[in-house]
């Protein structure tokens, strides 16, 4: 059972991909939807309903972001495996921000950007502030991601 | 800097000359014509909706005839074709075209006509490609399928539902009716879904037999003719035979207008053109023999289109100014570098009259912060070189394109600033590739720091806020000039300074504190404790006491404390700025992980192989995916956290009267110029 630190720190990667990743999933979905509905009006908008789209991408990535780092500073990508529970449990604790921020910041920034494809098959000149209501949503998954990564990249250099 | 003076412009002129007058003001695109106000007696207002309507109409056909041509003739296009903007053609060429309309225009109905009858022939075919597929499964059947029987025979041709066979049919018909007449059956054809069958009794039963074969399903087929179904199917791919080649020859000669297509494309502008000339008419009025117009137009174009107008076509030309209090249309100027971002303002909202235009202010912080959130040497290399590249080979780019394109030039160029800052070269690039495939220890040196090293995140972390409130203070600042500018002094003091003093001295009190020690890794003297309290307390004091003011007492002060509550939003405000690091840490971060994936199947020729392919394609998507969130985040600091400070906006941007095509740019003929 000595080994129990780095099965959190996997724990922690885990969420945070598998969470942030759901949240992407079901917005760039939602948003998917409703941009197929546009194109099939009107092709000539595929590039900007596709930049709608993609804004609720990035919490995966965030996401994943904080996985790796935690992979490669517990030793799974190479490295000394062998890290005390309480960091273990750390990582594990670091990756909550972004995995449940992610999660709910995805969701609801992907029916943002289904409404903000509605405005742009009506107006499609008011892309600049149409685009930037679901971002709005997003400040939110950047702190998190923030947070998580200052957690992961300053746990090393604790004394525990 | 700034926004640019506009004068009105009123022309008066002989109505022989308006048609020339006005294709000039269109050509020239520098007026924006606003609508007279009706006198009645001797002016009158032209109606022109109906000409419009024809024009668009007209506009419409050419279009459609021009697309026909292209699907015989199609137009090379490319991805890049975006970039390519409208074709230029002079004035000469442009009337050179317009002389010959009418014959432009009949061409393109007949193309139309042609093109309709190969449509009609087309659904000929499949008709009759209908007709024989029913037919088919009575190709067996000798007789007309109209056949009804003789003077003493009833004869039956229709089918059953479901594949039946001889037996199954009699069995059916016992099953419903036991006492059935004496009949004759014979099965033409059976498939699963029906059965084909020809049945004859005698003429006094015809309806018995009819009673129980309905029972069972007959019904009679939907496609018959007098012939018998076989002869009938020759006919029927007869004539498709001859349709098809009706069609080729149809074709042929809709090919033979090969050379017209340009023509018909250049009709469709044509005839917006003139419908766009005809509704800025309706603005004008007209006397018998003159017309007036009145419009705006922007100082450094007045004086030349004055003498223009006035020696070419002896128009009177009136410039004169505007009173203050009126609104007038919105034209920006900006000098080369803060341009491009105009139309970033734009998007949020044009700035009014006598409003302040921040674009050369956001433009220095817009670059800065864009290449702080995608921070690669790399990644900002090749967006600048892109965007140069098509600067440089597509000349007659749309100004609206080429505005954006210019922007993310600059921006790329903070971006790779910011990545040598950084040390990041997609990513750490340099090092892995020394690491696997040279067994060297290279390295890409960061100018600054490598924020992802150690403690280095916490300090571009506080870096990352003082530019926030550099960013904020300034838009304080612009709000305060503003104010004075217009004659209120006093606003300054009481809604900039004492904003300038709480923020500024809790900020100078924080910095002093024990408490942030860890994170900044310095504290102030305690004299700054001193001195950040007192000036919190003063920029408190006037908010508490001047920020209601224009209210009743007690309500003033309500309000005065009400607003000094407004300090956390400046704390949101200056804490959004975090995003410029975690978004720039995740572009360097994203890009490391792609190139450790490279990486890993090692060195030799299939470890480069594998990592030529996932750094062209993992770096191509982190390129997408960060430089979409740098470009919204950097608007969204720049819109909420500067504009929010002092920008009203609400300004009607300025639409001059000008060519609104879809193909041709026609220019003015420099000797006019």
């Amino acid at each position: 059972m000595d080994n129990l630190g780095i099965v959190f720190g996997l724990l922690g990667a885990a969420l945070a991909t598998f969470l942030a990743g759901t949240g992407s999933a079901i917005g760039v979905g939602k948003a998917g939807v409703a941009a197929s509905g546009v194109l099939a009006e009107d092709p000539s908008k595929f590039g900007k309903v596709l930049i709608f789209q993609l804004l609720p991408a990035t919490q995966g990535i965030y996401g994943l972001l904080v996985a790796f780092l935690i992979l490669s500073k517990i030793g799974v990508l190479g490295g000394d495996p062998n890290i005390s529970v309480v960091k273990g449990l750390l990582y594990l604790a670091a990756s909550l921000p972004i995995a449940f921020a992610g999660l709910f910041s995805a969701i609801h920034q992907g029916n943002c950007s289904v409404a903000g494809i509605g405005t742009i098959s009506k107006k499609p000149d008011q892309f600049g502030k149409a685009i930037l209501l679901p971002a709005m949503v997003e400040t939110y998954a950047i702190l998190a991601l923030l947070i998580s990564m200052l957690a992961v990249f300053n746990i090393p250099g604790l004394n525990l | 800097m700034a926004v640019v003076k506009m004068q009105q412009i009123n022309i008066c002129a002989l109505r022989t000359k308006r048609k020339s007058i006005m294709e000039a003001l269109q050509r020239r695109g520098v007026v924006e014509i606003s609508p007279l106000e009706y006198d009645g007696g001797v002016f009158v207002k032209e109606e022109t909706s109906q000409h419009r309507s024809l024009f668009m109409k007209n506009s419409a056909s050419a279009a459609r005839a021009y697309e026909i041509m292209c699907r015989y003739f199609p137009e090379k296009t490319s991805m890049l074709d975006m970039f390519k903007g409208r074709q230029p053609i002079s004035a000469d060429e442009y009337y050179k075209a317009v002389e010959k309309t009418k014959e432009i225009m009949r061409d393109a109905s007949e193309v139309i006509a042609l093109d309709k009858s190969l449509s009609d022939k087309k659904a000929d075919i499949a008709k009759y490609e209908y007709q024989i597929e029913a037919l088919v499964p009575w190709k067996n059947l000798d007789i007309s399928m109209r056949f009804k029987g003789t003077d003493s025979t009833a004869a039956f041709i229709g089918t059953l539902p479901e594949e039946l066979s001889y037996e199954q049919v009699l069995m059916l018909l016992a099953q419903q009716q036991p006492q059935l007449c004496p009949f004759e059956l014979e099965i033409i054809s059976s498939t699963r879904e029906m059965t084909c069958i020809f049945a004859v009794c005698r003429a006094e039963y015809r309806d018995m037999l009819e009673d129980a074969l309905k029972k069972i399903g007959y019904a009679t087929p939907a496609v018959v003719s007098k012939y018998p179904p076989s002869q009938r199917i020759e006919q029927l791919n007869g004539r498709i035979t001859n349709l098809n080649n009706e069609i080729v020859k149809t074709e042929e000669e809709i090919k033979k207008y090969e050379a017209q297509r340009d023509s018909f494309k250049f009709m469709e502008d044509y005839f917006i053109m003139r419908a766009d000339k005809y509704e800025e008419l309706e603005k004008l009025v007209n006397t018998k023999h003159t017309f007036f117009l009145k419009g705006y137009v922007s100082e450094k174009s007045a004086i030349q289109l004055k003498r223009y107008l006035a020696e070419t076509f002896d128009a009177v030309v009136e410039l004169s100014d505007i009173p203050n209090d009126r609104e007038i249309p919105i034209l920006l100027s900006n000098n080369k570098l803060a341009q491009p971002v105009e139309s970033v303002l734009e998007t949020y909202s044009m700035p009014k009259r006598f409003e302040f235009d921040p674009t050369g202010i956001m433009a220095f912080f817009y670059y800065i912060f864009f290449g702080m959130m995608f921070s690669d040497a790399g990644y900002g290399l090749v967006m600048s070189i892109a965007c140069g590249i098509a600067l440089l080979k597509f000349k007659n780019m749309e100004e609206g394109l080429k505005k954006s394109v210019k922007m993310f030039f600059f921006c790329g160029i903070s971006t790779t600033f910011w990545g040598i800052m950084y040390g990041s070269f997609f990513g750490d690039a340099v090092t892995v590739i020394g690491k696997t495939f040279f067994n060297a220890d290279w390295k890409f040196p960061a100018l600054w720091f490598d924020p992802i090293q150690g403690t280095n995140s916490m300090t571009l972390l506080m870096f990352c806020f003082l530019f926030g409130i550099i960013h904020i203070f300034v838009g304080l600042g612009i709000s305060g000039y503003m104010s004075i500018k217009n004659g209120r002094p006093l606003d300054a003091v009481y809604d900039v300074l004492s904003w300038y003093l709480l923020v500024g001295g809790g900020i100078l009190a924080l910095l002093s504190m024990d408490m942030l020690k860890s994170m900044t890794g310095f504290t102030l003297p305690p004299i700054f404790l001193t001195i950040g309290g007192i000036c919190a307390a003063i920029g408190a004091v006037i908010i508490i006491l001047f920020s209601g003011r224009g209210s009743k007492p007690v309500k003033r002060l309500l309000k005065g404390i009400y607003g000094v509550y407004g300090v956390t939003s400046y704390l949101s405000d200056i804490l959004s700025y975090s995003r410029l690091l975690a978004l720039g840490l995740a572009t360097g971060v994203i890009a490391q992980v792609f190139n450790q994936i490279g990486s890993m199947a090692g060195g030799g020729v299939i470890g480069a192989i594998l990592f030529t392919i996932v750094f062209l394609i993992g770096h191509t998507l982190n390129i997408g995916i960060n430089a979409l969130g740098a470009y919204v985040h950097t608007n969204r600091l720049q819109f909420v956290e500067f504009f929010g400070k002092f920008y009203e906006g609400g300004g009607e941007k300025f639409a001059p009267f000008k060519i609104n095509t879809k193909h041709y740019n026609i220019k003015e003929d420099i000797k006019n110029g």
